[in-house]
C-alpha cells in the first residue's frame, strides 16, 4: 500500500468496507489470505488488551519517570476538564508506555516507544462508546486493520523509526493511526479517515526524538499520554467535516522530508534537546549506571 | 512491511532494537551454535554498550542465547536464567572503528574445544542482521530460513548445492558468495523460501567433498 488515495480508490472499486480493502491489498502483497491476516491482527488485539490490563496492575517502576496513569484515573474520577473519554485514553496510554519501559510485554504498534497510544484510544472508545456494539473484538480488529494500513503507508512513504524521522515518526504516526481507527469506529468515510490522518500528522511535524539517557521514558511516556488527545480531536474534526488543505499522502511525504532534515543529535541519539538539559544530566548521574 | 509487523511484533519492552532485536540476535547465534550455550563472551558495541543496560540488552541477549523468543516474559530475568542454566558469561565493551552503531560480537566455546565467533547488528523495529560468522561475511536477517555453507574454494560446489536443493523442491530466495582467497575458504549464504528446509545440514555436507561445515537456521519471525 503506497497511498491513502489508492486505498480509498480500491475500497470504492471493490465496493467494500475500508478494512476489507486493506486486507485485499495486503493479501495481494504478501500472499497470505485475508482471513489469515484478519486472524493475526485479531490476536494482536488480544495481546494489546492483555498489555493494557497487565499495565494497569504493573508495580515495576521505571528508571526515571514516576507514577502517571493511576494519577489520571483518580483525577478523572473527580471530574477533569478534558472529559472521561480523553482522560481514560491518556491513562491507558501512560500505563502501557510505562509498562513497556519496565520490560512489560506489549504490542509495538507501530513501535515500542509509541505502544501506549493505540490501546489508549481503542480501549477508551470501547469503554465510552462501544457499549452497544455487538461484536466488539471484531469491530476493534477492523479498526486496528485500518490503523495498520495508515502505519504501512507511513512506513512506505516516510519512516516509522525515531532514529530516521524523530518522534513524529513514532508517537506522531501512532496518533495518526489511532485517529484513523476512531474515525472508522464512528462510521466515518474514507475521506474523513484521510483528513484525520492529515490533521494529526500536521500537528506533530518536526517532533524530535531526544530521550533522556537513551531510555524509552522521558519524554516518551508522557508523550504517549498526550498525543492520544491530538489524534482523538483530529478524528472529531474530520468527522465534523473539517478537511485538511494538504492531502494526507502529501503530509506524510512532508513528514519524511522533515525527518531527514532533523539533525542526528535529535534522532534517538540522546545528544541534543531534552537529553542534554542540566536536569537530565543530573538525573543520569544520580541513576548511576546509565551512561549518557 | 506487512500489516502484522506494523501492528507488532509482540515483545518485551522497552526497545524494539535494543530489547526485542537483542533477543533475536541471541537466538540466532544459539541456532548457529546448534546446542546449549555453556560459555559466552559478549562484546557490546556502540549504543548497545552505552544504553544497553537501561534497555535490558544484556538480559535480552542472554535470554536469546537460552532460546527464548522476544515476547517471552522470562526475557526480563535473562541473567538469572542464564546463571541458573550454568552458563558462564562475561560482558565487555568493544570500540571498533566502522562497527554498526547497535551491534554485538559473541564468542562461544565448549569444553571440547569447539569455538564460534558471531557478530550481529540490530537494524531497528526488531529486525537484525547476522553480519559475520567466524570471520566470514554473512549479512542475513534470518527472517527466512538460511543455510550457510563453508567450503574449500574448488570448482563445482555451488552447482552441486543448488542442484541438490532444487531436486528437493527448495527455492533459493537470495544467494551470496564470499571467499578469503582463490582456492582458500569460501562461504555460501542461501536464503530459502518457505518454512524450515526439508534437508539436514548433514545431508548437504555430503553433496560435495569440499564442504567443511553447514549451518541451517530456521526463519526467526519478528
Amino acid at each position: 500500500m503506497r497511498s491513502l488515495q489508492d486505498l480509498a480508490k480500491l475500497a470504492d472499486e471493490l465496493d467494500t468496507d475500508l478494512h476489507e480493502a486493506v486486507l485485499a491489498a495486503d493479501s495481494e502483497a504478501t500472499g497470505v489470505s485475508p482471513d489469515e491476516i484478519f486472524d493475526i491482527i485479531s490476536s494482536r488485539l488480544k495481546d494489546m488488551r492483555r498489555s493494557a490490563e497487565e499495565a494497569r496492575r504493573n508495580t515495576n517502576p521505571c528508571r526515571l519517570v514516576r507514577e502517571t496513569g493511576s494519577l489520571i484515573r483518580e483525577y478523572s474520577d473527580k471530574g477533569g476538564m478534558c472529559g472521561g473519554f480523553l482522560l481514560r485514553a491518556s491513562a491507558i496510554a501512560l500505563e502501557v508506555a510505562s509498562y513497556n519501559a519496565s520490560m512489560g510485554r506489549i504490542v509495538a504498534a507501530p513501535t515500542a516507544g509509541s505502544c501506549g497510544i493505540l490501546p489508549g484510544m481503542l480501549f477508551s472508545w470501547e469503554e465510552f462508546y462501544g457499549k452497544d456494539v455487538a461484536d466488539k473484538d471484531r469491530t476493534l480488529t477492523e479498526a486496528l486493520i485500518v490503523a495498520g494500513a495508515v502505519g504501512e503507508i507511513i512506513a512506505n512513504r516516510a519512516t516509522l523509526a525515531g532514529a530516521e524521522g524523530g518522534c513524529q515518526a513514532e508517537c506522531g504516526a501512532a496518533a495518526a493511526m489511532g485517529s484513523s481507527a476512531l474515525v472508522y469506529l464512528r462510521g466515518g468515510s474514507c475521506d474523513a479517515v484521510s483528513n484525520a490522518v492529515a490533521l494529526t500528522l500536521k500537528s506533530v511535524l518536526g517532533l524530535v526524538c531526544d530521550p533522556v539517557g537513551g531510555l524509552v521514558e522521558s519524554p516518551c511516556i508522557k508523550r504517549n499520554g498526550l498525543l492520544v488527545a491530538v489524534g482523538a480531536l483530529a478524528a472529531d474534526m474530520a468527522l465534523a467535516g473539517v478537511t485538511s488543505l494538504i492531502p494526507a499522502d502529501e503530509v506524510i511525504d512532508a513528514m519524511g522530508q522533515i525527518g531527514r532534515s532533523i539533525p542526528p543529535s535529535l534522532r534517538e541519539t540522546s545528544r541534543g534537546g531534552l537529553a542534554v538539559t542540566p536536569t537530565a544530566r543530573a538525573l543520569l548521574k544520580e541513576a548511576g549506571k546509565i551512561k549518557s | 512491511m506487512p500489516l502484522w509487523d506494523i501492528i507488532g511484533p509482540v515483545m518485551i519492552g522497552p526497545s524494539s532494537s535494543h530489547t526485542a532485536g537483542a533477543v533475536r540476535i541471541g537466538r540466532i547465534v544459539r541456532l548457529c551454535w546448534g546446542s546449549d550455550v555453556k560459555n559466552a563472551n559478549i562484546y557490546m558495541r556502540g549504543s548497545f554498550a552505552t544504553t544497553g543496560e537501561g534497555h535490558g540488552t544484556d538480559k535480552a541477549i542472554l535470554a536469546g542465547l537460552l532460546g527464548y523468543a522476544p515476547d517471552d516474559p522470562e526475557v526480563r530475568d535473562g541473567r538469572e536464567f542464564a546463571l541458573r542454566s550454568g552458563m558462564n558469561f562475561n560482558f565487555y565493551e568493544e570500540d571498533l572503528e566502522g562497527a554498526h552503531p547497535n551491534s554485538v560480537r559473541i564468542e562461544l566455546w565448549d569444553d571440547g574445544g569447539r569455538r564460534m565467533d558471531a557478530t550481529a547488528a540490530s537494524l531497528g523495529g526488531g529486525v537484525v542482521s547476522l553480519q559475520e560468522l567466524d570471520g566470514f561475511e554473512v549479512d542475513v536477517s534470518c527472517l527466512l530460513p538460511v543455510i550457510i555453507i563453508m567450503n574449500r574454494d574448488v570448482h563445482g560446489v555451488v552447482g552441486a548445492v543448488t542442484t541438490y536443493l532444487s531436486s528437493h523442491g527448495i527455492n533459493i530466495a537470495t544467494m551470496k558468495l564470499h571467499r578469503d582467497s582463490r582456492g582458500g575458504l569460501a562461504t555460501m549464504v542461501l536464503e530459502l523460501d518457505g518454512r524450515e528446509p526439508a534437508v539436514t545440514p548433514e545431508e548437504i555436507k555430503h553433496v560435495h567433498q569440499a564442504i567443511v561445515r553447514v549451518i541451517s537456521i530456521p526463519g526467526v519471525a519478528l
